[in-house]
């Protein structure tokens, strides 16, 4: 079986100047794989190559055994920051049906009509059961707090069943419990359904149980491995071009110890509108 | 003769549509209401609701000069609207975001046009009489042929918006993901501000160019307070607009008050009644 994400010689570059290159990586299917970097890194970069709403500047993406773009339709994606404002007056349920036919033109029928609209509504109340979204899918999606916003969007990304779900932070701006929540709901929905996973996080520690690999970029470059592989004083400290030091505590967290910082500050313009 | 209310509501009607210009009135608010509801449905949710009072403000200037230059009002109402609609989609800024930006730009250009509107009506030589009928409406002097080409594009908006609506919702609340789902997201950008244009110029006409908001966002709010459904919202946006302006123009027949006040009062009463019960009602409510 074809990989799911493969990259050879690649390199990005985003508005003329270059953001990482000569990065090789080899993502098998079903596996659950982070990327992490620092800020400004090119994590978010990445996800766009494999969405194909970038084209590499150099070097070769291939993705599900497919050129990137005509992969999408097997991809469910959720962007970075995301969240919708108390003034949004749209239910979580229609939200999580735009996923699935958002991007047809024409009007929908009636359910009450059509057999394909009733399937389409079953599918759709089956990812919101999946994420355990039930109680709160009627509900303006305005109305709901960033974990539960966050069910919804991951819902939204599996309802058309794909090969490949990209998470771009979905851990970002929930509580601790919450990220360990939607870590297991990922992580179950990886190995139960043979979803290949790439989630983009800034903290590893709340999902280093669950991964089988690790992307890691810094200093205009990539690695990828096993976590415990790649997550080490010599590989970052070769990646970032400083010294680092990686901490394990008693618990088995890892806390990587003077990243310098990367330059960039890219709070302001990854924010996106709805 | 001056109506009287009777209060026997099929002898009222019978008054209200004894003359043409009435029935012509009548005949022209429902056409407007229909199509002001459902795309200020969309305008709502996007929050463009800035960019649909400037378009508003820039058919102003756009008749003026029409009348300056002895051509057809239409013409001038079209074409600013038309122009107008280009300049926003080109100020309208990135597709990640911007939106103070925007607003910022868009401030200026309605700024400007407002300018150009008075340099025009002071060119015209202060005959104010012209002034009003563009800011605040003609709705009884509309003739027949008026309301044929409001039907005619009315029918072309709406059929544009069903081909169009289901994309454009996506794109509205969910830009990214849309994106990355293959929805032209600029491209429908585009096409919504000249739809939106072509309605506010049709019925600015009608309404005037200050009124228009009164059928175009306050329904479309109002509805959006009521339900977060999108069809049921769209449903019931169009309704509200159609029985505001109805009720507007049949009080209006009956009372000394002009059409744009009862239309703006009617409307302005429902958003308050509306905001009152789903505040009042609490979470509940805001489910429905
Ligand atoms: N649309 C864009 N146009 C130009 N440059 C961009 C654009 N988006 C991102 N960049 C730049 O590309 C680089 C990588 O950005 P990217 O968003 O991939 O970083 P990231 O690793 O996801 O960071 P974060 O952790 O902050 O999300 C940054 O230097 C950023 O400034
Ligand atoms: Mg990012």
């Amino acid at each position: 079986m074809t990989e799911a994400i493969s990259l050879s010689g690649a390199a990005a570059s985003r508005g003329g100047s270059p953001v990482w290159s000569g990065v090789d990586l080899a993502i098998a299917r079903g596996e659950f794989v982070a990327v992490l970097g620092p800020n400004g890194a090119g994590k978010s970069t990445f996800l766009d190559l494999v969405l194909g709403l970038l084209a590499p500047s150099a070097g070769a993406v291939s993705v599900l055994g497919q050129a990137p773009r005509a992969a999408r339709p097997r991809i469910g994606y959720l962007p970075q920051r995301r969240s919708f404002d108390t003034s949004t007056r749209v239910r979580g349920v229609d939200v999580v049906r735009l996923g699935l036919d958002g991007a047809r033109w024409g009007l929908p029928l009636p359910a009450a009509l059509s057999p394909s609209a009733r399937a389409a509504a079953a599918k759709v109340d089956e990812v919101i059961e999946l994420v355990g979204a039930s109680a709160y899918a009627e509900r303006a999606i305005g109305t709901l707090s960033g974990g539960e916003q966050q069910r919804l969007l991951i819902a939204q990304a599996l309802v058309r069943d794909p090969e490949l779900l990209l998470l771009d932070e979905p851990l970002d701006s929930l509580d601790l419990p919450n990220q360990s929540a939607v870590a297991a709901l990922v992580q179950r929905i990886c190995r139960e359904r043979g979803v290949t996973v790439v989630l983009v996080a800034h903290d590893v520690n709340p999902i280093l149980g669950y991964l089988d690999r690790v992307v890691y970029f810094a200093g205009g470059r990539g690695v990828e491995g096993p976590p415990r592989e790649v997550i080490r004083a010599d590989v970052l400290s070769r990646l970032y071009g400083a010294t680092i030091e990686v901490v394990e505590t008693p618990s088995g967290r890892l806390i990587v110890v003077g990243t310098p910082d990367a330059g960039h500050c890219t709070e302001d313009h990854e924010q996106v509108m709805v | 003769m001056s109506p009287r209310l009777s209060w026997d509501l099929v002898a009222d009607w019978e008054q209200l549509t004894t003359y043409p210009f009435m029935v012509q009135a009548l005949e022209a608010g429902a056409i407007v209401a229909v199509m002001a509801g459902a795309i200020g449905w969309f305008m709502v949710l996007r929050r463009q609701t800035f960019a649909g009072h400037t378009l508003a403000v820039i058919s102003f200037p756009g008749a003026a000069a029409a009348t300056l230059a002895a051509i057809p009002v239409a013409f001038g109402y079209f074409g600013a609207c038309g122009l107008g609609a280009l300049a926003l989609a080109a100020f309208g800024g990135e597709e990640r975001g911007g939106r103070s930006g925007e607003s910022a730009a868009i401030g200026t250009l309605q700024a400007f046009a407002l300018g150009l509107g008075f340099l025009f009506v002071g060119l015209y030589g202060g005959q104010l009489a012209g002034l009003e009928a563009l800011l605040f409406g003609t709705f009884l002097g509309i003739t027949e042929s008026q309301v044929v080409t409001l039907l005619c594009i009315a029918v072309a908006v709406l059929t544009a918006l069903a081909v169009l609506g289901r994309p454009l919702l996506f794109a509205s609340i969910d830009g990214s993901v849309a994106r990355a789902g293959g929805v032209p997201i600029r491209l429908l950008g585009v096409v919504f501000l000249l739809l939106l244009g072509l309605a506010v110029a049709a019925t600015a006409q009608i309404t005037g160019a200050l009124l228009v908001f009164a059928l175009l966002v306050t329904p479309a709010a109002t509805a959006q307070l009521i339900t977060a459904r999108p069809g049921r919202g769209l449903v019931l946006s169009v309704a509200l607009a159609f029985a505001v302006s109805w009720l507007g123009l049949g009080i209006a027949y009956f009372s000394p008050y002009p059409v744009g006040f009862w239309v703006t009062s009617l409307s302005f009463g429902l958003y308050v009644l509306a905001r009152l019960a789903t505040s009042g009602a609490g979470w509940g409510a805001r489910t429905a």
